[in-house]
């Protein structure tokens, strides 16, 4: 990347609402935020009256594509997107090729993130080698490398065997480490699995995916966390029913967290009747009664984050059959867009609720350091500048994703970023 | 018409008039020379990709007796295993400038997005869904719908819609049948009442919205049904702990000597074939004076002729590229 203007000198924010407890001024210097009142005269100046300033965004799920898939996404590409989308730090799923299961893969990915990205990229470790679900990778090495891994997860594939899932979290708590779960009972959802089971599934002949599949899973695992007192996290949580298991498990304090897409807070498996793939993903877009039950966890905090997801393909990837094309769709740049369209704007959250939801809590979660700290003098300047009001009109072919994979494509949607910094770079300007 | 995707897309009106034109094209096929001119000069590739004996023949008579030229292309497993986008195969073939193309796929919903693609390149060629995985298969809908309604015709000459108030069992594997689905809307549409019969197993998530009535009890449904429709059980399906074993299944579902009894005299049996006799339907039903399993084999060549014809007979419908996907 560039030397962005304004790179080394003093960047000083004027006026913005800080994360929805009333208007500040930032001051940006050497990477961290500073004393307005120390300003220089020479500072960079911007005005962002009427802007809401963010703490810099956490996405627990990115897949970002490299090693192996570089034609979908690479982590230059992907951390170009994650910052459109206000993001300064993402956790990089373990289904790369090859996986992350070693903490050589995980220290290089980190390497190359130190190089080349434009966020922070924190690499997930598989919790299975080859995430094949059968022996524990090396979750303790992964743990002590330079990459300091602390969240581990099969995603894409789910923990589907107890025994091992059990010793997984087990293992884990040594190090304060995470197992995040992709919840899907293989037997009761299988490959095959790509529409939400019910009226829609039967009706267009596709291969149902059952919500009794999520919850089962999260209804065991929660229980296994209980067991051995070790965190667990929940992968894109995509059913009222696991809503409710989950709100059962943390009545309990069972030390449980959960993350919802934005898609799955905003499309519903209606989109599946042309059968455009650009609308497969895993687990499938559910019914709006889930929708509803989705939004309203992430607004008492049942569900505790919102993680994208974000599942580049190239584009022949996804121009097969519904059956035979690739699971996933973009949504690092559009995230933000799709929490304020239906959480802010309904009322349902503020912007100190986004805060947490979309970085402290994730950060924490992840046990990151330097990511989700409060807009404080001394802390890292990682920052997003939000225009509450704008609004635009998605256009795929805009996107800093190599991917084009776009759910959002010309649908009208908020397009609240303005401008990003992490660890006061800045990361993002909207031209 | 731009495309047969779906019996869905049909109102009865169009439907009455596909299988009036078919009965016309019937005649023909009863001639000794059945060639027509009516598609001299159009082309009309079957793409099939999955296996199938009677559809891509049944189609290939129908094209090469409208004169039409017509070439086979099986492209048997899905693109994707083979390192093509199905996207960049229909788009290569369809590029030759050929005028129609009936698709076959093992995936559901894919002639819908091959007709989408078409458009989208600005492509005119007409799609025909000749099976979509476990969607629809409109052709055999309408070639079942010309079946009973020549049977109910025979019967009773002065009814014009020989299909409305009549009751029709549809028995069998629901879940995984495209046959099922598109009669299910055809048959609707044309008046008729559908009740369908089968295992919980194999009865589709979702059927209480559909307009058709739902039983597990084959024996209580046969003596108040005007038509019966056997399904074939997939081999598949027979290991896959939808019902203990095929014995059982016989004995609940099958179509036996015992309840071939239980029917009206006369009520018509209808299987779109392959059959698994002595399974699905026993040998004295198959072969039974109201089995019209060879009529139906008739209907599909002269039903495709219609559905080819209305698709690229007549005007010169160049031009007519961007129409809506129906």
């Amino acid at each position: 990347m560039t030397q962005d203007e304004g790179q080394g000198r003093d960047v000083l924010v004027l006026g913005a609402d800080l994360a929805g407890g009333g208007p500040g001024d930032l001051l940006i210097r050497d990477g961290r935020f500073s004393d307005p009142g120390d300003a220089h005269g020479d500072a960079l100046r911007v005005d962002a009256q009427g802007l809401v300033a963010l703490p810099g965004l956490v996405d627990l799920h990115t897949h970002l594509r490299e090693p192996g898939r570089e034609d979908a996404e690479t982590v230059e590409s992907g951390t170009l997107a994650a910052a459109r989308g206000g993001y300064t730090a993402v956790l990089a799923m373990a289904n790369t090729n090859p996986v992350t299961d070693t903490a050589d893969a995980a220290e290089h990915l980190a390497a190359l993130a130190t190089r080349l990205g434009s966020a922070e990229v924190v690499p997930v470790g598989a919790v299975s080698k080859g995430l094949a679900g059968e022996e524990l990778a090396e979750l303790g090495l992964m743990a002590r490398s330079a990459a300091r891994t602390r969240v581990f997860s099969d995603d894409g594939h789910c923990v589907s065997d107890a025994r091992l899932m059990r010793r997984a979290l087990e293992y884990v708590r040594a190090f304060d480490g995470v197992v995040a779960q992709h919840a899907q009972d293989p037997r009761l959802a299988g490959r095959d699995a790509c529409c939400d089971e019910g009226e829609t599934s039967g009706r267009l002949g596709l291969p149902g995916w059952p919500a009794v599949a999520e919850a089962g899973i999260v209804a065991r695992d929660v229980q296994l966390a209980e067991l051995t007192g070790s965190r667990l996290h929940v992968c894109h949580v995509s059913t009222a029913e696991t809503v409710d298991v989950l709100r059962w498990a943390k009545g309990r304090g069972i030390p449980v967290t959960a993350e919802v897409t934005p898609h799955h807070l905003l499309l519903t498996v209606d989109e599946l009747l042309g059968y455009d793939p650009t609308y497969k993903v895993n687990p499938p877009l559910r019914s709006s009664e889930d929708v509803a039950a989705l939004r309203d966890a992430l607004t008492d905090g049942t569900i505790d984050a919102v993680g994208t997801d974000h599942a580049p393909h190239a584009r022949h990837d996804k121009e097969h059959a519904f059956v035979d094309a690739a699971f996933g769709m973009l949504g690092l740049e559009t995230a933000l867009a799709v929490v304020v369209e239906t959480m802010v704007r309904p009322g349902s959250l503020g912007w100190a609720d986004v805060a947490t939801r979309m970085s402290s809590v994730p950060a924490h979660i992840a046990r990151l350091t330097g990511q989700g700290r409060p807009l404080a003098v001394g802390e890292p300047a990682n920052l997003v500048l939000v225009d509450p009001g704008r609004r635009a009109v998605v256009d795929r072919d805009g996107s800093l994703s190599l991917s084009r994979n776009n759910p959002w494509h010309g649908r009208d949607l908020p397009d609240p970023v303005v401008a990003t910094w992490w660890r006061g770079r800045r990361t993002f300007a909207r031209s | 018409m731009r495309h047969l995707l779906s019996a869905a897309d049909l109102e009865a009106g169009e439907v009455a008039e596909i299988l009036d034109l078919a009965e016309q094209m019937a005649l023909v096929q009863s001639r000794p020379v059945k060639k027509l001119p009516a598609l001299r000069g159009r082309t009309v590739v079957n793409l099939f990709f999955e296996d199938s004996t009677r559809t891509r023949s049944s189609f290939e008579l129908a094209g090469k007796w409208l004169s039409a030229d017509v070439i086979n292309i099986s492209a048997k497993g899905s693109s994707a295993s083979k390192g093509e986008s199905l996207r960049d195969t229909v788009l290569t073939v369809a590029s030759m400038g050929i005028d129609a193309m009936v698709v076959r796929h093992m995936a559901s919903g894919a002639p819908l997005q091959v007709a989408r693609w078409f458009a989208a390149q600005g492509l005119g060629v007409h799609v025909v869904n000749a099976g979509d995985g476990t969607h629809e298969h409109p052709t055999q809908a309408l070639l079942d719908a010309f079946t009973l309604r020549r049977h109910f015709r025979a019967q009773d000459p002065g009814r014009s819609d020989a299909l409305a108030g009549r009751r029709v069992a549809v028995v069998g594997d629901i879940t995984h049948s495209r046959v099922a689905r598109s009669n299910v809307l055809l048959l609707t549409t044309l008046g008729a009442e559908v009740v369908l019969v089968a295992p919980p197993t194999l009865l589709p998530s979702g059927v209480g919205t559909w307009p058709v009535e739902v039983s597990h009890d084959l024996d209580a449904v046969l003596p108040h049904v005007d038509a019966v429709m056997m399904l074939r059980v997939q081999r598949e399906r027979m290991s896959g702990g939808y019902f203990p074993t095929p014995r059982e299944y016989t004995v609940g579902y099958g179509l036996t000597r015992t309840r071939l009894g239980l029917l009206r005299p006369g009520t018509p049996i209808c299987h779109p074939g392959p059959m698994n006799r002595g399974l699905e339907i026993s040998a004295d039903a198959a072969d039974s004076a109201g089995s019209l399993v060879l009529d139906q084999v008739a209907a599909g060549v002269a039903v495709r002729m219609s559905v080819l014809y209305q698709l690229l007979g007549g005007q010169d419908d160049a031009g007519d590229t961007t129409g809506a996907v129906r």
